[in-house]
């Protein structure tokens, strides 16, 4: 690995510790890393935004027409529309003329949600209720293992636990006699799907976490390889950088152990 | 005029990105692609918004001293070196004065934002003068990089990659994981097994966790996959199925609220 490379693996590694350190309390190293990573990530939105989305489909649309001509004389001379309804947004910042945002703002609310109805309803209502009724394999009710997924027992319990679930966000009927049976159903099936949900994202988060430390124990491994002299990008900056970071975090710590004994002399 | 016609053209453009799905023409295909690009770029051009509140949020802690002021030049310093970079590519072999340049743009941007909130203004507008003749100068007459507005490269550029991959990645999932913590605090709290409800959402719970845990005893990781994996498949698919055909149905009526200007709050005051 180039010097440069480690460098950046450093920077890495000091921004993780950095926002680790909110374990502890809220410091100044996480406030950096909280602030840095909100402009960051917005300058990064701003150009993948630019190039992946405004170049292919304005610019690239006009570029044969001409500036003076206001790009009118393009093939797609269409395209200006939607360039001057987004400019209109920006009468935002005006407070007289801000009404005029809505002009813009109208034809996006209409567009997106004409397009929402007939999509949400063919890909999430359609689809789950196509997957939902299935043939019940009677004859193989049990699939010679009650944990079997695919058995008629599975098939039925996704039937029976969907129609569940749904009754028990039908909350025009009071939850009484035959009806309510069937809510405390559903809120039995929804209860277990929300633990087996918060278990699995428990342990990606864990996975995330192991991720993190593998990264700070390779970034440590670099450091020391590099001051092998077989390596061929040998170096003692390596180390030096390490140790630098590690007295670093082992300074703050100490400062911080120093304050707490000092406000409990006080 | 001001209120009238923003729920005119919700009407007409919703009710026909409505009607058109079901016409299967050619034509209806055309109009459908020709109007989601528009959507994009009236998106875009809204999103200018959301970095101008940005900018003015930052600026405002700063001038008034607010809490935390000094990390708004952080945040502001991070949007503007992540625009500069993507808009920049590297020519020949070395970077030539490109760190220099950055450090001027860096250094403008900080006497332009003090020029707007600082008394004396004509230092800091001096100052941000100079700062600009050197970047504009840099700009012109160092040949080893580039800037490319209409082109990719800037995204390939190896400064905003290095920036990407080593400060907003790591932080970003650091953040994710810290969640891990919060929440095993909060399952403490959720997970105490006080009644029937609670109880099946904890053993489920246990059930998925243990599943990838590498270190259980013999015999259990066979019978923990097979419950875990049925856990997931069956009760946890017809949960989640339940949910998603409701929140499916809760969009189309949202949907339809809107289009029929009955929801009109999107529209704000005034």
């Amino acid at each position: 690995m180039e010097f440069s490379d480690f460098l950046w693996m450093t920077c890495g590694i000091f921004l993780t510790l950095a926002t680790f350190s909110f374990l502890y309390k809220d410091n100044p190293f996480y406030k950096f890393a909280e602030h840095l990573v909100v402009g960051v990530s917005a300058g990064f939105t701003i150009i993948v935004l630019w190039h992946g989305t405004l170049v292919p489909n304005l610019f690239q649309k006009l570029e044969d027409g001409n500036w003076f001509m206001l790009w009118l004389n393009s093939s797609e001379w269409w395209y200006v529309v939607p360039a001057v309804l987004g400019l209109l947004m920006w009468t935002r910042f005006s407070k007289k003329y801000s009404w005029v945002s809505r002009w813009p703002m109208g034809l996006y609310i209409g567009i997106s949600t004409g397009i929402a109805i007939p999509l949400e309803m063919s890909n999430r209502v359609n689809k789950q209720l196509y997957a939902m009724m299935v043939e019940i394999d009677w004859a193989n009710f049990f699939g010679g293992n009650i944990l079997s997924t695919t058995s008629g027992f599975a098939q039925l319990l996704i039937f029976l636990g969907t129609i569940a679930g749904l009754v028990y966000f039908f909350f025009s009927k009071e939850h009484k006699g035959v009806f309510g049976g069937v809510a405390t159903f559903g809120i039995w099936i929804l209860m277990i799907g929300f633990g087996a949900s918060f278990g699995y994202t428990v342990m990606a988060r864990v996975s995330l976490f192991i991720n993190r430390m593998q990264d700070t124990k390779a970034w440590g491994v670099e450091a020391f390889n590099a001051s092998d002299v077989a390596n061929p990008h040998y170096s003692s900056m390596y180390p030096i950088v390490f140790y630098l970071l590690v007295a670093f975090v082992v300074g703050y710590i100490i400062k911080e152990i120093m304050d707490h004994l000092k406000r409990k002399n006080a | 005029m001001k209120r009238q016609l923003p729920f005119l053209l919700v009407f007409i453009f919703g009710a026909f990105m409505t009607i058109q799905y079901y016409i299967p023409h050619e034509s209806s295909e055309f109009v459908y692609t020709f109007l989601l690009d528009w959507t994009m770029i009236i998106g875009i051009f809204a999103l200018a918004l959301g970095i101008w509140s940005l900018y003015q949020v930052s600026v405002e802690k700063i001038k008034h001293k607010k809490e935390n002021w000094v990390y708004s030049y952080v945040t502001l310093f991070g949007l503007f070196i992540m625009v500069v970079l993507g808009f920049t590519f590297k020519v020949g072999d070395s970077w030539g004065l490109y760190s220099v340049f950055v450090i001027a743009l860096m250094a403008f941007l900080y006497c332009l934002i003090n020029a707007s909130i600082a008394k004396s203004k004509g230092l800091w507008f001096g100052l941000s003068g100079v700062a600009l003749v050197v970047l504009l100068g840099i700009a012109y007459f160092d040949d080893s990089w580039g800037v490319a507005f209409m082109t990719s490269e800037g995204l390939r550029n190896t400064m905003f990659t290095n920036f990407a991959d080593f400060v907003m990645t790591p932080i970003l999932a650091t953040m994710f994981a810290l969640l891990a913590f919060f929440i095993a605090s909060a399952a403490y709290r959720a997970f105490r097994a006080r009644n029937v409800l609670a109880s099946l959402l904890l053993v489920s719970a246990i059930i998925v966790m243990l599943r990838f845990n590498p270190y259980m005893p013999f015999g259990l990781p066979e019978l923990i996959a097979e419950l875990s994996n049925w856990l997931m498949n069956v009760p946890n698919l017809a949960a989640q199925r339940a949910i998603v055909i409701g929140i499916g149905l809760g969009i189309v009526a949202t949907s339809l609220k809107v289009i029929l200007g009955i929801e009109r709050g999107y529209m704000g005051k005034g």
